[in-house]
């Protein structure tokens, strides 16, 4: 089968990519503006709210995208790769756009949070389906020896809509208030609103496309599955290979792929307190230097094969990751930085709100009294230090009878302009080790199953590797962290240990070769 | 005939391993559960639907490690297919 020609490529390339780029845009957005999502469709103290919520964010990506790789594979083998991923995309951006136009909690009462419930399911269902469709249509389109350069263009898809994500959201931001970006009908919505024009604009793009050559010809000589379901995960010799995906390479880049894109994010916000805008700016510095690597990666895997690039980025975070996140925490102690640098403003805010104590004694009241102090120092760097003491007083005497304060807590942290540089290099690292275990994975994916049953039988593994595997770091490291309360790097152990895992499981039963022929 | 190498070897040892990792992790998933359930709890890990969830998907997954362990022990990983035609 004659591969398509470098023009034809190109666009083949554009057209998947940019599908495939806004899908996980509009995936990542619900996730990164769920705190205000959270107030708007699921107010604190309602049960039912409470319980769509936790559902639209563990049922959207454990269950249901897993689902949609089942049901929209099986339809990629059926109807063909073109209407499928074509399909995806109306549905992903439709109810996207659709999150953006539901009135809130207040206005409509419960059918809010279920209606957002719904579309981000329906958001789990079609990214399920995308990513096999456009890793196996562009791959399909290429020759041999370009197969892992063209793919891993889709692979800077997902990390891209992580930083277009976060551009939007930032530029937004930025140019409101923070009460008109959180208002019922504010700011956060636009992110919503714009995917419907990068949707229009992809879905007129994918439209002018043809068919996988490969598939056309298959359906040509009626070669087409009839069950694809039946055929991959069935028959004995292609559920193995499923099973080797799954435990040699896709589970283990599914943690790699989180911890350094999300989990990297959530931790020098949570667990660091650096200020909400520098903390962004870091993260999409990191990515952006480091999104090139995945052409790189994906190039050389051509040459050299893709089993010991993709087994390398997961034995790089497997030895890296203690000590890149231990430095975070080290670098941001404020103690050391007031005792190394000049004091420039003190800034200090005190509030106290008078409680009566009802319940023990009417004669008592209780002050609580919260300072909060804004630091600057001298190279450019900042934190704000707040604080609480709660004074009981007998209303009588106005004697103060106890005294409690709470350690001060240190949050906003603004870093230095050096130190802000090495936390970039060091989330840049972090990405790199991503390029290098998720770059080849489309081209190893679509080698390793026939056309006939590519689209179903590569979607399955992935999405469970990249959305129950990856998705799975925040919950167990809020386990582990909640058991070991005093360790705060607790949470990568279980990222380390699953890509320690499928590093071994990968480097014992995969093997390098590259498969010249995925004409069958 | 497959070459019966010291790699082969080791890839049907490693199935028993897989074969045993299996339950485990369901069992410290289930451990897990019971103890971090918690109406008073806050967070997810004290919320029942996370863990059913959780629970739910990763069972199939495990009796998949068990499938890809007892393969191994066969000797089904000894010589991986090279074209469509072997799978």
């Amino acid at each position: 089968m004659q591969s398509t020609s470098s023009s034809g490529i190109g666009k083949v390339i554009f057209s998947s990519s940019l599908g495939t780029l806004i899908e996980w845009y509009d995936f990542y957005i619900f996730g990164m503006l769920a705190k205000t999502i959270s107030v708007e469709f699921f107010p604190e103290g309602n049960d039912t709210a409470a319980l769509l919520s936790t559902l639209a964010i563990f049922a959207a990506g454990f269950l249901v995208r897993p689902f949609g790789a089942l049901v929209f594979g099986r339809l990629g083998d059926l109807i063909g790769r073109k209407s499928t991923f074509l399909l995806t995309l109306v549905l992903m951006g439709g109810s996207t756009f659709l999150i953006g136009l539901i009135p809130g909690y207040r206005t409509i009462g419960i059918a809010a949070p279920l209606l957002v419930l719904l579309l981000r399911l329906i958001q789990g269902l079609a990214l399920g389906g995308e990513y096999g469709g456009a890793a196996t249509y562009v791959a399909e389109h290429s020759p041999l020896h370009r197969r892992g350069y063209y793919t891993s263009w889709i692979q800077t898809t997902a990390t891209l809509g992580l930083f277009v994500a976060l551009g939007v959201i930032m530029l937004v931001k930025s140019n409101m208030t923070d009460a008109a970006f959180t208002a019922e009908w504010g700011g956060w919505r636009y992110p919503f609103w714009i995917s419907i024009l990068l949707v229009g604009v992809s879905i007129y793009i994918r439209l002018r496309m043809k068919e996988s050559p490969l598939y056309t010809k298959l359906k040509k000589e009626g070669k087409t599955s009839i069950n694809p379901l039946k055929e991959s995960f069935g028959h004995k010799g292609n559920f193995k290979m499923v099973l080797l995906a799954l435990f040699g390479a896709v589970m283990g880049q599914g943690v790699i792929w989180y911890t350094g894109q999300f989990y990297a994010q959530s931790f020098l916000e949570n667990t660091v307190k650096i200020e909400f805008m520098q903390n962004r700016e870091i993260m999409l510095w990191g990515i952006g230097l480091a999104t090139p690597f995945f052409l790189v990666f994906g190039a050389l895997s051509d040459v050299v094969g893709r089993k010991w690039i993709m087994l390398s980025g997961m034995l790089l975070g497997v030895i890296f990751y203690r000590p890149i996140f231990n430095s975070f925490i080290k670098d941001t102690n404020v103690k050391e930085w007031q005792q190394r640098e000049q004091v420039v403003s003190k800034q200090i805010d005190k509030k106290m709100v008078v409680k009566l104590d009802t319940v023990l004694n009417k004669a008592s009241r209780f002050e609580i009294r919260h300072t909060s102090i804004k630091w600057v120092l001298a190279n450019g760097s900042g934190f704000t230090e707040s604080s609480t003491d709660t004074i009981g007083k007998a209303t009588s005497a106005l004697n103060t009878m106890a005294k409690k304060s709470n350690k001060p807590v240190y949050t906003d942290k603004v870093l230095s302009g050096p130190l802000k540089w090495k936390f970039i290099f060091l989330v840049f690292l972090m990405i790199l080790f991503v390029t290098m275990a998720y770059a080849p994975i489309a081209a190893f994916l679509v080698e390793l199953f026939p056309t006939k049953i590519r689209y179903t039988s590569m979607s399955l593994p992935y999405h469970i590797g990249n959305g129950v595997f990856g998705g799975l770091v925040p919950f167990i490291a809020t386990l582990l962290s909640t058991s070991f309360a005093n360790e705060p790097l607790v949470g990568l152990w279980y990222p380390i240990a699953i890509a320690a895992l499928c590093f071994i499981i990968g480097a014992i039963y995969l093997n390098n070769t590259t498969d010249k022929n995925i004409n069958d | 005939m497959i070459k019966f190498t010291v790699m082969n070897q080791l890839k049907r040892i490693m199935g028993f391993l897989w074969m045993i990792l299996a339950p485990v992790v369901i069992y410290f998933l289930v451990t897990g559960a019971l103890h971090n359930i918690d109406s008073a709890g806050k967070k997810d890990i004290n919320k029942p639907i996370p863990w059913i969830i959780i629970i739910g998907i990763f069972t199939p997954i495990a009796v998949g490690l068990v499938i890809f362990g007892f393969y191994s022990i066969k000797g089904e990983y000894d010589k991986l297919p090279e074209s469509s035609d072997e799978l």
